[in-house]
């Protein structure tokens, strides 16, 4: 290039230092725009559908005979009763949990290690009774567990048992029924976690001398725990809610909060005393959220050391 | 951290890999020698690293015998074999430190404490990386990845290392400079090493010999310079190196170039189809006036010129309507003897210097 041109060059970058700043900015602020005006709608559905309730859930809590008062909670923490209740809500929710890891887990496993086409067959059996409706799915555990059930005929026609067990109307039943629902919702998110496992981690575990068995519990199984994790939590917090299922199998043996929220909202229109329950609910339930973030953040820690 | 075992030999015998009707390998047969820094070299889908997982222990062979230091390990499972091997993606575990990586061979192997420790140490020194040991593996860069899945890689002094690609994800200088890097710690260490590369260059640099590999079969193992200087086929002249192919025929005993015979000092492998002179674009000379004898002349006009820094590409279109290619450094007194776009150019290939390969093996 000539010196001239260099020159030319130079001028015209010295002469106008901030060339086309003012309009290059004001399209950034126009494309900001743009993009709030895109996520106006979504907004103001979570808004309307999610946030308003919740709030209008909060403030029912706190009114008592039209005016503020914190009654409610008082009762809550006045009453045995009350305390029980969310005891043996949190029991139920975390055993079947813990046996919906157990059952789902080794299935996950199986399915991320067959091969696509395979997998994607055998989730068709875990997604089948995912669409089928729930109160079809409760009631037909009620027709094999009862007293004169196929299940009780099965094993008394073995003579494994003289009489028959009591299978439903009781927390066994309730036990049961929970666990086969809440199954999928462990085991889809767990199964997409494993299958994002690159397999190269193990042939690097086995090439450095570790046997499948130590391979699978040194380096696949640390690696699975978010996704696992994901998949439990959202099986617990649905448990925490579930009413139609241990209502029908539990045959009022076992009482949740979720039946309890029935009670006070449908039968004695208690509104504030259901809003509350719901409230302590929601803030137990962040509880946990928030306590097994600092678990895991704490994992995290300790994984650096 | 010098390896304390006596380096193995490795046998490939009559390996083959089937999958339904595709031949992976077809029939290979490959010896190392204990000690030695082999590559396999080919393009991609040639089987190269199917031979490589064979080895590792990843994938069976559908029949042959793989043989370490005399046995049969063919149907032994990877975690015994007793290799280390990197991976194209380093496969370093990404929930564990640096430490914990380079030392889960020797806790696999049940080694105390305080040995872990000192070998750990010793394999992130002998990387450079002793500062990194702390680190979580999000925190490193491609290029300390590579070396953390190195130091892993020998930390438990292996009988074999095999690296499959282990540079393709570095950028060009780094990738120069851990292959020097590979090369010295293969000295030191002096153990039998089975590198997988596709590129040629990689292979030249690094190798005491390339295994040339593609659809599947051995065409050819030398030593890096006879592997450019003689290549066998068609494929490997293409393959290593820059060069131009241009098809010769048998004319009563000699090669010719049309109607021009050949000049050749080197002896023509045998083969089978037709046969291709290679030329080189660094071994040609320019000639000015009559080609001296045993020079082979090519005579043509210049196409066009490329400038790449420290040598520059002339194409030139020979009077048969072929191309050539002229490589050059850039000194001033190079660049000013040359011939400019659209001019005339005579060109020598010394008969020492020419190659004519067949198409195929026979």
């Amino acid at each position: 290039m000539s010196a001239t041109g260099i020159e030319s060059l130079a001028a015209r970058r010295a002469g106008r230092p901030d060339a086309n700043a003012p309009e290059l900015a004001a399209d950034e602020r126009r494309e900001r725009l743009h993009l709030f005006g895109l996520s106006l709608p979504a907004l103001l559905v979570i808004g309307i559908v999610a946030f308003l309730p919740t709030a209008w859930l909060f403030w029912l809590s706190f009114i008592d005979e039209g005016s503020f008062s914190l009654a409610h909670y008082e009762r809550m923490v006045r009453e045995a009763s009350y305390l029980r209740i969310f005891w043996s809500t949190f029991e139920i929710s975390a055993v079947v949990t813990v046996i919906a890891i157990l059952l789902g887990y080794p299935l996950a496993y199986l399915l991320s290690q067959l091969s696509e086409r395979a997998a994607s067959l055998l989730l068709i059996l875990v997604l089948v009774p995912f669409w089928t409706s729930l109160l079809v799915r409760t009631y037909a555990w009620l027709v094999l567990l009862q007293r004169r059930g196929v299940i009780n005929d099965w094993l008394q026609g073995l003579g494994l048992v003289d009489a028959p067990l009591r299978l439903v109307h009781n927390y066994t039943g309730t036990l049961i029924g929970m666990t086969h629902i809440m199954l999928p919702f462990l085991i889809l998110p767990t199964y997409a976690a494993l299958r994002t496992i690159d397999r190269d981690y193990l042939k690097a575990a086995a090439s450095l001398g570790a046997s499948p068995l130590r391979a699978f519990w040194t380096v696949f199984f640390p690696l699975s725990l978010p996704g696992l994790m994901a998949g439990a939590l959202l099986v617990f917090v649905l448990c925490l809610g579930f009413y139609v299922t241990p209502a029908l199998l539990g045959g009022g043996r076992v009482l949740l909060v979720s039946m309890k929220i029935q009670q006070n909202a449908g039968m004695y229109f208690e509104w504030g005393a259901a809003s509350a329950m719901g409230v302590i609910l929601l803030v137990a339930t962040l509880g946990i959220f928030w306590g097994l973030g600092r678990l895991v953040s704490l994992d995290r820690v300790m994984g650096e050391r | 951290m010098a390896s304390n075992r006596a380096s193995v030999s490795i046998a490939f015998r009559s390996i083959s890999k089937h999958y339904g009707t595709f031949k992976a390998l077809d029939r290979i047969e490959l010896e190392i020698e204990a000690g030695e820094f082999l590559t396999l070299l080919g393009p991609s889908g040639s089987g190269k690293t199917t031979l490589l997982m064979l080895l590792a222990g990843f994938a069976r062979p559908s029949s042959g015998v793989i043989e370490v230091a005399g046995s049969d390990i063919t149907r032994m499972p990877p975690h015994r074999r007793d290799f280390g091997v990197v991976f194209q993606n380093y496969a370093l575990f990404p929930h564990m430190s640096v430490t914990e990586n380079v030392g889960y061979p020797l806790r696999m192997r049940r080694c105390p404490r305080e040995e872990i420790d000192r070998r750990v140490a010793d394999a992130l020194e002998l990387v450079q990386l002793g500062h990194l040991a702390e680190r979580r593996i999000d925190q490193l860069s491609g290029g300390q990845r590579q070396r953390i899945a190195l130091a892993r890689a020998v930390v438990f002094s292996p009988r074999v290392l095999l690296m499959d690609e282990p540079l393709s994800a570095l950028d060009k200088k780094l990738r120069e400079q851990m292959q020097i890097e590979i090369r010295h710690l293969h000295e030191r260490l002096g153990i039998t090493t089975i590198y997988v590369t596709h590129d040629q260059r990689e292979a030249l640099t690094m190798s005491d010999r390339v295994a040339v590999i593609d659809g599947g079969r051995l065409i050819q193992l030398e030593e890096p310079a006879s592997l450019y200087a003689h290549p066998a086929t068609r494929f490997v002249a293409d393959f290593i190196g820059e060069s131009t192919l241009l098809p010769v025929a048998r004319q009563a005993g000699r090669f010719a170039y049309g109607e021009q015979p050949v000049s050749i000092a080197n002896p023509v492998p045998p083969g089978a189809g037709e046969h291709w002179l290679v030329v080189r674009p660094e071994r040609l000379v320019l000639l000015d006036g009559a080609a001296p004898d045993g020079i082979n002349r090519f005579t043509g006009t210049v196409e066009d010129v490329v400038f790449q820094g420290e040598t520059l590409l002339a194409r030139v279109r020979l009077a048969t309507g072929d191309m050539l290619s002229l490589r050059r450094d850039t000194r001033r007194e190079v660049m000013a003897g040359l011939p400019r776009t659209g001019e005339p150019i005579s060109l020598g290939l010394a008969a020492e210097e020419t190659v004519i390969v067949p198409e195929r093996a026979p």
